[in-house]
Protein backbone atom coordinates (compact mmCIF):
# COMPACT_ATOMS: atom_id res chain seq x y z
CA UNK A 1 0.00 0.00 0.00
CA UNK A 2 1.23 3.53 -0.56
CA UNK A 3 0.80 6.12 1.55
CA UNK A 4 -2.82 7.82 1.82
CA UNK A 5 -3.17 11.34 0.86
CA UNK A 6 -1.14 13.24 3.66
CA UNK A 7 -0.41 10.21 5.92
CA UNK A 8 1.98 7.12 5.04
CA UNK A 9 0.70 3.20 5.19
CA UNK A 10 2.55 2.99 8.67
CA UNK A 11 0.48 6.45 10.18
CA UNK A 12 -2.94 4.60 8.57
CA UNK A 13 -1.98 1.33 10.14
CA UNK A 14 -1.48 2.58 13.42
CA UNK A 15 -5.12 4.45 12.98
CA UNK A 16 -6.88 1.46 12.00
CA UNK A 17 -5.55 -0.73 14.36
CA UNK A 18 -4.01 1.24 17.32
CA UNK A 19 -2.08 -0.99 19.59
CA UNK A 20 -1.67 -0.80 22.98
CA UNK A 21 -5.60 1.40 23.62
CA UNK A 22 -7.17 1.78 26.89
CA UNK A 23 -6.38 2.25 30.35
CA UNK A 24 -4.09 0.66 32.67
CA UNK A 25 -5.81 -0.97 36.62
CA UNK A 26 -3.55 0.65 39.03
CA UNK A 27 -0.94 2.16 37.08
CA UNK A 28 3.06 2.78 38.48
CA UNK A 29 2.47 5.95 36.48
CA UNK A 30 0.25 8.05 34.04
CA UNK A 31 0.78 10.90 31.68
CA UNK A 32 -1.74 13.12 31.00
CA UNK A 33 -0.37 15.70 28.49
CA UNK A 34 -2.33 18.21 25.95
CA UNK A 35 -1.13 19.78 23.13
CA UNK A 36 -1.31 23.47 22.73
CA UNK A 37 -1.33 24.07 19.13
CA UNK A 38 -4.42 22.02 18.20
CA UNK A 39 -5.66 20.58 21.25
CA UNK A 40 -5.29 17.39 21.39
CA UNK A 41 -5.27 15.19 24.38
CA UNK A 42 -3.36 11.83 25.42
CA UNK A 43 -3.19 10.08 28.56
CA UNK A 44 -0.41 7.60 28.85
CA UNK A 45 -0.51 4.85 31.62
CA UNK A 46 2.47 2.57 32.61
CA UNK A 47 3.61 -0.71 34.31
CA UNK A 48 6.98 -0.85 35.34
CA UNK A 49 9.12 -4.15 36.35
CA UNK A 50 12.15 -5.07 37.86
CA UNK A 51 13.96 -6.77 35.37
CA UNK A 52 17.35 -8.38 35.09
CA UNK A 53 20.57 -6.60 36.20
CA UNK A 54 18.31 -4.94 38.43
CA UNK A 55 17.35 -2.46 35.45
CA UNK A 56 13.86 -1.02 35.55
CA UNK A 57 11.48 -2.09 32.78
CA UNK A 58 8.36 -0.70 31.06
CA UNK A 59 6.20 -3.99 31.42
CA UNK A 60 2.98 -2.36 30.17
CA UNK A 61 1.78 0.41 28.26
CA UNK A 62 -1.58 1.67 27.68
CA UNK A 63 -2.59 5.20 25.89
CA UNK A 64 -6.08 7.38 25.50
CA UNK A 65 -6.30 9.57 22.88
CA UNK A 66 -8.86 13.03 22.06
CA UNK A 67 -7.53 13.79 18.72
CA UNK A 68 -6.72 13.47 14.58
CA UNK A 69 -5.42 10.33 13.02
CA UNK A 70 -2.16 11.90 13.44
CA UNK A 71 -2.79 11.75 17.40
CA UNK A 72 -4.06 8.12 17.57
CA UNK A 73 -1.46 7.03 15.35
CA UNK A 74 2.10 8.15 17.52
CA UNK A 75 0.26 7.36 20.47
CA UNK A 76 -0.24 3.63 19.34
CA UNK A 77 3.47 4.81 18.23
CA UNK A 78 5.17 5.65 21.33
CA UNK A 79 3.48 2.57 23.22
CA UNK A 80 5.07 0.21 21.10
CA UNK A 81 8.50 1.13 21.48
CA UNK A 82 8.29 2.03 24.71
CA UNK A 83 6.74 -1.11 25.37
CA UNK A 84 9.89 -3.66 27.21
CA UNK A 85 12.22 -0.93 27.36
CA UNK A 86 14.16 0.07 30.21
CA UNK A 87 13.03 3.19 31.78
CA UNK A 88 16.80 4.96 30.57
CA UNK A 89 16.15 3.57 26.63
CA UNK A 90 12.23 5.01 27.30
CA UNK A 91 13.63 8.18 27.85
CA UNK A 92 15.45 8.41 25.19
CA UNK A 93 13.14 8.15 22.70
CA UNK A 94 12.59 10.94 20.74
CA UNK A 95 9.65 12.86 18.99
CA UNK A 96 11.70 12.07 15.84
CA UNK A 97 11.98 8.50 16.97
CA UNK A 98 8.11 8.33 17.03
CA UNK A 99 7.81 10.15 13.73
CA UNK A 100 10.56 8.34 11.54
CA UNK A 101 8.81 4.91 12.98
CA UNK A 102 5.59 6.06 11.48
CA UNK A 103 6.97 7.03 7.95
CA UNK A 104 7.03 10.72 8.48
CA UNK A 105 4.25 12.72 9.37
CA UNK A 106 2.81 15.80 7.56
CA UNK A 107 4.54 18.61 8.47
CA UNK A 108 1.49 20.61 10.05
CA UNK A 109 1.38 16.93 12.59
CA UNK A 110 4.92 16.58 13.96
CA UNK A 111 3.50 18.16 16.67
CA UNK A 112 1.22 15.31 17.72
CA UNK A 113 4.79 13.20 17.85
CA UNK A 114 5.57 15.84 20.73
CA UNK A 115 2.26 14.71 22.21
CA UNK A 116 3.52 11.20 22.36
CA UNK A 117 7.05 11.48 23.76
CA UNK A 118 5.62 14.36 25.86
CA UNK A 119 3.12 11.72 27.21
CA UNK A 120 5.85 9.24 27.85
CA UNK A 121 8.08 11.63 29.62
CA UNK A 122 4.96 12.53 32.34
CA UNK A 123 4.28 9.16 32.89
CA UNK A 124 7.80 8.18 33.77
CA UNK A 125 7.94 11.64 35.79
CA UNK A 126 4.97 10.51 37.52
CA UNK A 127 6.32 7.07 38.83
CA UNK A 128 9.74 8.63 39.71
CA UNK A 129 7.19 11.26 41.91
CA UNK A 130 5.02 8.30 43.18
CA UNK A 131 8.08 6.42 44.50
CA UNK A 132 10.08 8.68 45.75
CA UNK A 133 13.27 8.49 43.54
CA UNK A 134 15.89 10.43 42.68
CA UNK A 135 15.01 12.80 39.47
CA UNK A 136 17.44 13.16 37.00
CA UNK A 137 17.97 17.11 35.97
CA UNK A 138 17.03 16.25 32.78
CA UNK A 139 13.52 14.85 33.11
CA UNK A 140 12.90 17.84 35.81
CA UNK A 141 13.61 20.32 33.01
CA UNK A 142 11.63 18.37 30.85
CA UNK A 143 8.28 17.38 33.07
CA UNK A 144 8.35 21.80 34.13
CA UNK A 145 8.06 22.72 30.35
CA UNK A 146 5.52 20.16 29.37
CA UNK A 147 3.65 21.22 32.63
CA UNK A 148 3.63 24.83 31.38
CA UNK A 149 2.01 23.68 28.07
CA UNK A 150 -0.70 21.39 29.58
CA UNK A 151 -1.42 24.11 32.16
CA UNK A 152 -2.53 26.21 28.87
CA UNK A 153 -4.77 23.44 27.45
CA UNK A 154 -6.32 22.30 30.61
CA UNK A 155 -8.08 25.88 30.23
CA UNK A 156 -9.40 24.96 27.29
CA UNK A 157 -10.65 21.90 27.97
CA UNK A 158 -11.80 22.48 31.86
CA UNK A 159 -15.38 21.12 31.11
CA UNK A 160 -14.62 17.76 30.20
CA UNK A 161 -11.86 18.01 32.79
CA UNK A 162 -13.98 18.59 35.43
CA UNK A 163 -16.66 16.14 34.32
CA UNK A 164 -14.12 13.19 34.62
CA UNK A 165 -13.03 14.42 38.32
CA UNK A 166 -16.61 14.05 38.72
CA UNK A 167 -16.43 10.31 37.13
CA UNK A 168 -13.62 9.39 39.17
CA UNK A 169 -14.96 10.81 42.65
CA UNK A 170 -18.18 8.31 42.53
CA UNK A 171 -15.89 5.57 41.51
CA UNK A 172 -14.08 6.11 44.24
CA UNK A 173 -17.19 5.94 46.89
CA UNK B 1 -16.27 -2.18 -0.03
CA UNK B 2 -19.38 -0.24 -0.37
CA UNK B 3 -18.66 3.94 -1.68
CA UNK B 4 -20.59 6.14 -0.19
CA UNK B 5 -20.55 9.59 -0.94
CA UNK B 6 -21.26 11.93 1.24
CA UNK B 7 -19.83 15.06 0.53
CA UNK B 8 -21.99 17.20 -2.13
CA UNK B 9 -21.29 20.35 -0.65
CA UNK B 10 -17.70 19.82 -1.77
CA UNK B 11 -18.06 18.75 -5.17
CA UNK B 12 -20.93 16.99 -7.59
CA UNK B 13 -20.38 13.96 -9.88
CA UNK B 14 -21.19 16.03 -13.23
CA UNK B 15 -24.75 14.88 -14.47
CA UNK B 16 -24.63 12.93 -17.50
CA UNK B 17 -26.88 14.77 -19.73
CA UNK B 18 -24.93 18.21 -19.04
CA UNK B 19 -21.40 15.90 -20.25
CA UNK B 20 -23.32 15.15 -23.48
CA UNK B 21 -24.29 18.60 -23.77
CA UNK B 22 -20.66 19.53 -23.49
CA UNK B 23 -18.87 16.67 -25.84
CA UNK B 24 -19.27 18.87 -29.04
CA UNK B 25 -17.65 21.56 -28.01
CA UNK B 26 -14.17 20.03 -27.52
CA UNK B 27 -13.86 19.08 -31.05
CA UNK B 28 -16.41 20.09 -33.03
CA UNK B 29 -17.80 23.27 -32.20
CA UNK B 30 -14.45 24.38 -30.47
CA UNK B 31 -14.62 28.16 -31.74
CA UNK B 32 -13.47 31.36 -30.13
CA UNK B 33 -16.51 33.14 -29.04
CA UNK B 34 -15.44 36.60 -30.19
CA UNK B 35 -14.17 35.28 -33.62
CA UNK B 36 -16.66 36.26 -36.53
CA UNK B 37 -16.40 33.42 -39.18
CA UNK B 38 -18.74 30.36 -38.54
CA UNK B 39 -17.07 28.76 -35.70
CA UNK B 40 -17.03 31.91 -33.69
CA UNK B 41 -20.94 32.72 -34.16
CA UNK B 42 -21.53 29.15 -32.89
CA UNK B 43 -19.93 29.69 -29.65
CA UNK B 44 -21.05 33.03 -29.30
CA UNK B 45 -24.87 31.50 -29.92
CA UNK B 46 -23.99 28.54 -27.47
CA UNK B 47 -22.53 31.29 -24.67
CA UNK B 48 -25.64 33.59 -25.31
CA UNK B 49 -27.74 30.59 -24.76
CA UNK B 50 -26.33 29.46 -21.77
CA UNK B 51 -27.12 32.63 -20.12
CA UNK B 52 -30.03 32.86 -20.95
CA UNK B 53 -30.94 29.74 -18.96
CA UNK B 54 -28.77 30.76 -16.02
CA UNK B 55 -30.15 34.20 -15.74
CA UNK B 56 -33.58 32.00 -15.87
CA UNK B 57 -32.94 29.69 -12.99
CA UNK B 58 -32.63 33.10 -10.86
CA UNK B 59 -35.46 35.46 -12.62
CA UNK B 60 -32.76 37.93 -13.96
CA UNK B 61 -32.69 39.60 -17.36
CA UNK B 62 -30.11 37.48 -19.82
CA UNK B 63 -27.77 40.29 -19.92
CA UNK B 64 -27.68 40.33 -15.91
CA UNK B 65 -25.65 37.39 -15.57
CA UNK B 66 -21.53 37.06 -16.31
CA UNK B 67 -19.53 34.07 -16.30
CA UNK B 68 -16.36 33.90 -14.09
CA UNK B 69 -13.89 30.48 -13.92
CA UNK B 70 -15.38 29.68 -10.38
CA UNK B 71 -17.46 30.99 -7.59
CA UNK B 72 -14.43 32.65 -5.68
CA UNK B 73 -14.01 34.70 -8.16
CA UNK B 74 -17.19 35.90 -8.47
CA UNK B 75 -17.16 36.67 -4.56
CA UNK B 76 -13.89 38.87 -5.30
CA UNK B 77 -15.41 40.39 -8.46
CA UNK B 78 -18.27 41.50 -6.34
CA UNK B 79 -16.64 42.55 -3.33
CA UNK B 80 -13.62 44.42 -4.92
CA UNK B 81 -15.67 45.29 -8.00
CA UNK B 82 -18.48 47.26 -5.95
CA UNK B 83 -15.67 48.06 -3.70
CA UNK B 84 -13.40 49.98 -6.19
CA UNK B 85 -16.36 51.87 -8.17
CA UNK B 86 -17.71 53.18 -5.41
CA UNK B 87 -14.88 54.41 -3.19
CA UNK B 88 -15.91 57.76 -3.19
CA UNK B 89 -19.20 57.22 -2.35
CA UNK B 90 -18.23 55.40 0.91
CA UNK B 91 -15.66 53.13 2.33
CA UNK B 92 -17.58 50.47 4.45
CA UNK B 93 -18.33 47.31 3.99
CA UNK B 94 -20.77 44.66 6.44
CA UNK B 95 -20.62 41.03 6.19
CA UNK B 96 -21.42 38.02 7.96
CA UNK B 97 -19.44 36.14 10.21
CA UNK B 98 -20.06 32.81 8.58
CA UNK B 99 -19.31 33.81 5.10
CA UNK B 100 -16.93 31.67 2.78
CA UNK B 101 -13.40 32.46 2.64
CA UNK B 102 -13.93 33.61 -0.81
CA UNK B 103 -15.93 36.35 0.80
CA UNK B 104 -14.21 36.95 4.16
CA UNK B 105 -10.37 36.80 2.46
CA UNK B 106 -11.58 39.68 -0.11
CA UNK B 107 -12.85 41.27 2.35
CA UNK B 108 -9.90 41.31 4.73
CA UNK B 109 -7.97 42.64 1.97
CA UNK B 110 -10.06 45.48 1.34
CA UNK B 111 -9.23 46.37 4.92
CA UNK B 112 -5.36 46.49 3.65
CA UNK B 113 -6.74 48.90 1.22
CA UNK B 114 -8.39 51.21 3.37
CA UNK B 115 -12.21 49.86 3.48
CA UNK B 116 -13.50 49.30 6.51
CA UNK B 117 -15.12 45.86 7.25
CA UNK B 118 -18.04 45.17 9.98
CA UNK B 119 -18.33 40.92 10.12
CA UNK B 120 -21.81 40.69 11.48
CA UNK B 121 -22.39 38.06 14.26
CA UNK B 122 -24.87 34.81 13.76
CA UNK B 123 -26.97 33.47 16.49
CA UNK B 124 -26.71 29.94 17.56
CA UNK B 125 -28.71 28.63 14.68
CA UNK B 126 -26.44 30.65 12.22
CA UNK B 127 -29.17 33.54 11.24
CA UNK B 128 -28.10 37.25 11.34
CA UNK B 129 -29.73 39.44 13.31
CA UNK B 130 -32.11 41.86 10.94
CA UNK B 131 -32.23 44.68 13.98
CA UNK B 132 -28.19 44.32 14.12
CA UNK B 133 -27.82 44.49 10.51
CA UNK B 134 -29.55 47.67 10.23
CA UNK B 135 -27.83 49.03 13.22
CA UNK B 136 -24.44 48.74 11.91
CA UNK B 137 -25.34 50.11 8.50
CA UNK B 138 -23.56 53.56 8.11
CA UNK B 139 -23.81 56.05 6.10
CA UNK B 140 -20.65 55.55 4.25
CA UNK B 141 -21.78 51.53 3.74
CA UNK B 142 -21.45 50.70 0.07
CA UNK B 143 -22.21 46.49 0.10
CA UNK B 144 -23.46 44.24 2.42
CA UNK B 145 -22.82 40.49 1.52
CA UNK B 146 -24.39 37.55 3.05
CA UNK B 147 -24.29 34.08 2.10
CA UNK B 148 -27.26 32.96 1.44
CA UNK B 149 -26.96 29.46 2.23
CA UNK B 150 -23.88 28.22 4.55
CA UNK B 151 -21.56 25.76 3.17
CA UNK B 152 -20.62 24.30 6.45
CA UNK B 153 -24.24 24.38 8.25
CA UNK B 154 -26.23 24.80 5.86
CA UNK B 155 -28.55 27.63 7.51
CA UNK B 156 -30.36 29.74 4.90
CA UNK B 157 -30.36 33.10 5.59
CA UNK B 158 -33.90 35.87 5.25
CA UNK B 159 -32.55 37.12 1.96
CA UNK B 160 -35.57 38.84 0.95
CA UNK B 161 -35.75 40.98 3.77
CA UNK B 162 -31.73 41.32 4.04
CA UNK B 163 -32.47 42.66 0.48
CA UNK B 164 -35.07 44.76 1.49
CA UNK B 165 -33.38 46.63 4.43
CA UNK B 166 -30.27 47.34 2.12
CA UNK B 167 -32.31 48.57 -0.72
CA UNK B 168 -34.23 50.92 1.04
CA UNK B 169 -30.77 52.36 2.35
CA UNK B 170 -29.56 52.39 -1.57
CA UNK B 171 -26.91 49.89 -0.02
CA UNK B 172 -25.48 47.65 -2.66
CA UNK B 173 -26.29 43.41 -1.49
CA UNK B 174 -24.52 40.57 -2.70
CA UNK B 175 -25.15 37.50 -1.76
CA UNK B 176 -23.06 34.33 -2.61
CA UNK B 177 -25.20 31.20 -3.30
CA UNK B 178 -22.34 29.10 -4.37
CA UNK B 179 -24.56 26.06 -2.03
CA UNK B 180 -27.61 27.19 -2.73
CA UNK B 181 -28.26 27.93 -6.57
CA UNK B 182 -29.99 25.15 -8.54
CA UNK B 183 -30.95 23.60 -4.78
CA UNK B 184 -33.81 25.45 -4.06
CA UNK B 185 -35.81 28.55 -6.04
CA UNK B 186 -34.27 32.04 -6.13
CA UNK B 187 -35.62 35.09 -7.52
CA UNK B 188 -33.25 38.52 -7.33
CA UNK B 189 -36.19 40.54 -8.37
CA UNK B 190 -38.24 39.47 -5.12
CA UNK B 191 -35.87 39.04 -3.05
CA UNK B 192 -33.69 42.67 -3.29
CA UNK B 193 -30.39 41.25 -4.67
CA UNK B 194 -28.11 43.33 -6.65
CA UNK B 195 -25.10 40.64 -7.29
CA UNK B 196 -25.76 37.30 -6.79
CA UNK B 197 -22.71 34.62 -6.64
CA UNK B 198 -23.30 31.21 -8.53
CA UNK B 199 -21.47 28.16 -9.61
CA UNK B 200 -22.10 24.79 -11.75
CA UNK B 201 -19.85 21.92 -9.64
CA UNK B 202 -22.23 22.44 -6.75
CA UNK B 203 -24.69 21.34 -8.91
CA UNK B 204 -23.91 18.29 -11.29
CA UNK B 205 -21.80 20.73 -13.75
CA UNK B 206 -18.09 21.05 -14.39
CA UNK B 207 -15.81 22.71 -12.11
CA UNK B 208 -14.00 25.27 -13.12
CA UNK B 209 -17.52 27.88 -14.34
CA UNK B 210 -18.84 30.44 -12.00
CA UNK B 211 -21.50 33.11 -12.67
CA UNK B 212 -22.32 36.82 -11.43
CA UNK B 213 -25.50 38.13 -11.47
CA UNK B 214 -24.79 42.04 -11.11
CA UNK B 215 -28.43 44.27 -11.51
CA UNK B 216 -28.31 46.23 -14.68
CA UNK B 217 -27.17 50.14 -13.84
CA UNK B 218 -24.44 48.87 -11.06
CA UNK B 219 -21.01 49.75 -12.36
CA UNK B 220 -18.44 47.51 -10.84
CA UNK B 221 -14.58 47.64 -11.64
CA UNK B 222 -13.25 44.10 -13.18
CA UNK B 223 -10.67 42.54 -11.69
CA UNK B 224 -9.27 41.19 -15.19
CA UNK B 225 -8.55 43.61 -18.06
CA UNK B 226 -7.91 42.81 -21.31
CA UNK B 227 -10.10 41.23 -24.39
CA UNK B 228 -13.36 42.64 -22.66
CA UNK B 229 -15.54 39.41 -22.64
CA UNK B 230 -18.42 39.82 -20.64
CA UNK B 231 -18.82 43.11 -21.29
CA UNK B 232 -15.90 44.05 -20.65
CA UNK B 233 -16.35 42.83 -16.56
CA UNK B 234 -14.11 39.51 -17.37
CA UNK B 235 -11.63 39.21 -19.67
CA UNK B 236 -10.86 35.63 -20.66
CA UNK B 237 -11.27 33.83 -24.09
CA UNK B 238 -14.74 31.92 -22.88
CA UNK B 239 -14.95 28.68 -21.82
CA UNK B 240 -17.25 28.00 -24.09
CA UNK B 241 -17.59 24.22 -23.10
CA UNK B 242 -17.83 24.70 -19.49
CA UNK B 243 -20.61 27.17 -19.56
CA UNK B 244 -22.81 24.73 -22.27
CA UNK B 245 -22.53 22.70 -19.02
CA UNK B 246 -23.94 25.13 -16.62
CA UNK B 247 -26.28 26.42 -18.98
CA UNK B 248 -27.79 22.95 -19.24
CA UNK B 249 -27.55 22.44 -15.51
CA UNK B 250 -29.52 25.47 -15.01
CA UNK B 251 -32.10 24.17 -17.64
CA UNK B 252 -32.26 20.65 -15.65
CA UNK B 253 -32.17 22.32 -12.38
CA UNK B 254 -35.22 24.44 -13.20
CA UNK B 255 -37.13 21.18 -14.18
CA UNK B 256 -35.75 18.91 -11.34
CA UNK B 257 -34.78 21.02 -8.50
CA UNK B 258 -38.19 21.29 -6.60
CA UNK B 259 -38.76 17.15 -6.71
CA UNK B 260 -34.63 17.17 -5.85
CA UNK B 261 -35.23 19.02 -2.44
CA UNK B 262 -38.65 16.89 -1.64
CA UNK B 263 -36.49 14.00 -1.79
CA UNK B 264 -33.41 15.09 -0.43
CA UNK B 265 -34.91 16.93 2.73
CA UNK B 266 -36.86 13.52 3.65
CA UNK B 267 -33.36 12.00 3.59
CA UNK B 268 -31.71 14.59 5.22
CA UNK B 269 -34.33 14.41 8.32
CA UNK B 270 -33.75 10.55 8.68
CA UNK B 271 -30.20 10.90 9.02
CA UNK B 272 -30.35 13.83 11.09
CA UNK B 273 -33.19 12.30 13.54
CA UNK B 274 -31.64 8.82 13.79
CA UNK B 275 -28.04 10.47 13.57
CA UNK B 276 -29.11 12.55 16.96
CA UNK B 277 -30.16 9.02 18.49
CA UNK B 278 -26.37 8.53 19.42
CA UNK B 279 -25.58 9.28 22.76
CA UNK B 280 -24.01 13.14 23.16
CA UNK B 281 -24.67 14.42 19.46
CA UNK B 282 -25.60 17.40 18.41
CA UNK B 283 -27.17 19.31 15.40
CA UNK B 284 -25.58 22.43 13.85
CA UNK B 285 -27.16 24.86 11.85
CA UNK B 286 -31.16 25.54 11.96
CA UNK B 287 -33.43 22.59 12.04
CA UNK B 288 -35.61 24.04 9.04
CA UNK B 289 -33.96 26.71 7.37
CA UNK B 290 -31.38 25.03 5.96
CA UNK B 291 -30.20 23.41 2.65
CA UNK B 292 -31.98 20.15 2.15
CA UNK B 293 -28.89 18.85 1.18
CA UNK B 294 -27.03 19.63 4.36
CA UNK B 295 -26.66 17.61 7.58
CA UNK B 296 -24.76 18.79 10.17
CA UNK B 297 -23.43 17.36 13.68
CA UNK B 298 -20.93 17.78 16.74
CA UNK B 299 -19.78 14.42 18.34
CA UNK B 300 -18.73 15.04 22.62
CA UNK B 301 -15.18 13.74 23.13
CA UNK B 302 -13.86 13.28 20.01
CA UNK B 303 -12.29 14.56 16.71
CA UNK B 304 -13.15 15.23 13.52
CA UNK B 305 -10.29 14.49 11.24
CA UNK B 306 -10.32 11.31 12.97
CA UNK B 307 -14.33 10.35 12.37
CA UNK B 308 -13.69 11.55 8.76
CA UNK B 309 -10.99 8.97 7.97
CA UNK B 310 -12.45 6.26 9.91
CA UNK B 311 -15.45 7.10 8.30
CA UNK B 312 -13.55 6.92 5.03
CA UNK B 313 -12.18 3.52 5.79
CA UNK B 314 -16.16 2.40 5.44
CA UNK B 315 -16.24 3.84 1.88
CA UNK B 316 -17.95 6.98 3.46
CA UNK B 317 -17.23 10.35 2.42
CA UNK B 318 -17.26 13.29 4.39
CA UNK B 319 -16.02 16.57 5.84
CA UNK B 320 -15.35 18.17 9.13
CA UNK B 321 -14.70 21.38 10.86
CA UNK B 322 -11.99 20.43 13.04
CA UNK B 323 -8.77 22.31 13.29
CA UNK B 324 -7.23 19.07 12.84
CA UNK B 325 -7.96 19.03 9.55
CA UNK B 326 -7.65 22.36 8.57
CA UNK B 327 -4.26 23.84 7.33
CA UNK B 328 -4.15 26.42 9.75
CA UNK B 329 -4.78 24.44 12.78
CA UNK B 330 -7.66 26.39 13.36
CA UNK B 331 -11.20 25.34 13.78
CA UNK B 332 -13.45 26.71 11.81
CA UNK B 333 -14.46 29.87 11.92
CA UNK B 334 -18.18 29.11 11.03
CA UNK B 335 -18.81 26.85 14.49
CA UNK B 336 -16.73 29.37 16.72
CA UNK B 337 -19.39 31.83 14.96
CA UNK B 338 -22.42 30.32 16.31
CA UNK B 339 -20.89 29.75 19.73
CA UNK B 340 -19.19 26.12 19.81
CA UNK B 341 -16.25 25.82 22.05
CA UNK B 342 -13.25 24.73 20.60
CA UNK B 343 -13.34 21.38 21.44
CA UNK B 344 -17.22 20.85 20.32
CA UNK B 345 -15.97 22.04 16.37
CA UNK B 346 -13.45 19.67 17.47
CA UNK B 347 -15.62 17.04 16.99
CA UNK B 348 -17.77 18.11 13.92
CA UNK B 349 -18.90 16.24 11.00
CA UNK B 350 -20.69 17.49 8.04
CA UNK B 351 -22.87 14.99 5.85
CA UNK B 352 -24.13 16.14 2.56
CA UNK B 353 -25.96 14.40 0.20
CA UNK B 354 -27.16 14.92 -3.35
CA UNK B 355 -29.27 13.82 -6.22
CA UNK B 356 -27.94 10.41 -6.51
CA UNK B 357 -28.13 10.12 -2.98
CA UNK B 358 -30.40 6.92 -2.32
CA UNK B 359 -32.09 5.41 0.80
CA UNK B 360 -29.90 2.77 1.38
CA UNK B 361 -27.08 5.19 1.68
CA UNK B 362 -28.23 6.93 4.08
CA UNK B 363 -28.73 3.42 5.81
CA UNK B 364 -25.22 2.42 5.33
CA UNK B 365 -24.27 6.31 7.08
CA UNK B 366 -26.51 5.36 10.38
CA UNK B 367 -25.16 2.18 10.35
CA UNK B 368 -21.99 2.71 10.36
CA UNK B 369 -21.62 6.23 12.07
CA UNK B 370 -22.81 5.15 15.62
CA UNK B 371 -19.81 2.29 15.59
CA UNK B 372 -17.26 4.89 14.21
CA UNK B 373 -17.83 7.20 16.87
CA UNK B 374 -18.26 4.28 19.48
CA UNK B 375 -14.95 3.50 18.58
CA UNK B 376 -13.55 7.28 18.92
CA UNK B 377 -14.67 7.15 21.97
CA UNK B 378 -13.20 3.76 23.30
CA UNK B 379 -9.62 5.50 22.25
CA UNK B 380 -11.08 8.91 24.03
CA UNK B 381 -10.04 9.73 27.63
CA UNK B 382 -13.10 12.39 27.98
CA UNK B 383 -15.30 9.22 27.50
CA UNK B 384 -17.98 8.48 29.56
CA UNK B 385 -17.06 6.74 32.66
CA UNK B 386 -14.28 4.14 32.52
CA UNK B 387 -15.40 1.18 31.22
Amino acid sequence: MKSYGQYSKEVMKHFKKPINMGRIKNPDGIGKVGNVVCGDVMYLYIKVKKGKKGKYIISDVKFETFGCVAAIATSSMITKLAKGKTIEEALNITKMDVAKALGGLPKIKLHCSVLASDALTEAIYDYFTKNKLSIPDELEKRHKQIEKETKFVEEKFKDYIKMEKEIWSVKGK
Amino acid sequence: MKKVYMDYSATTPVDSRVLEAMKPYFRKYYGNSMSLHSFGVIAKEALEDAREKVSNLMKANTKEVIFTGSATESDNLALKGIAFANKEKGKHIIVSMIEHHAVLEPAKWLEKQGFEVTYLPVDQYGLIDLKKLEDVIRKDTILVSIIFGNNEIGTIQDIERIGKICREKGIYFHSDATQAFGKIPIDVKKMNIDLLTVNAHKVYGPKGVGGLYIREGIEIEPLLHGGGHEFGLRSSTINVSGIVGFGKVAEIQKKEMVSDAKKQIKLRDKLIKETLRIEDSHLNGHPTKRLPNNAHFWFSYIEGESLMMQLDMHGIASSTGSACSSGSLEPSHVLLAIGLKHEQAHGSLRLSIGKYTEREDINYVLEVLPKVVENLRKISPFKRGWK
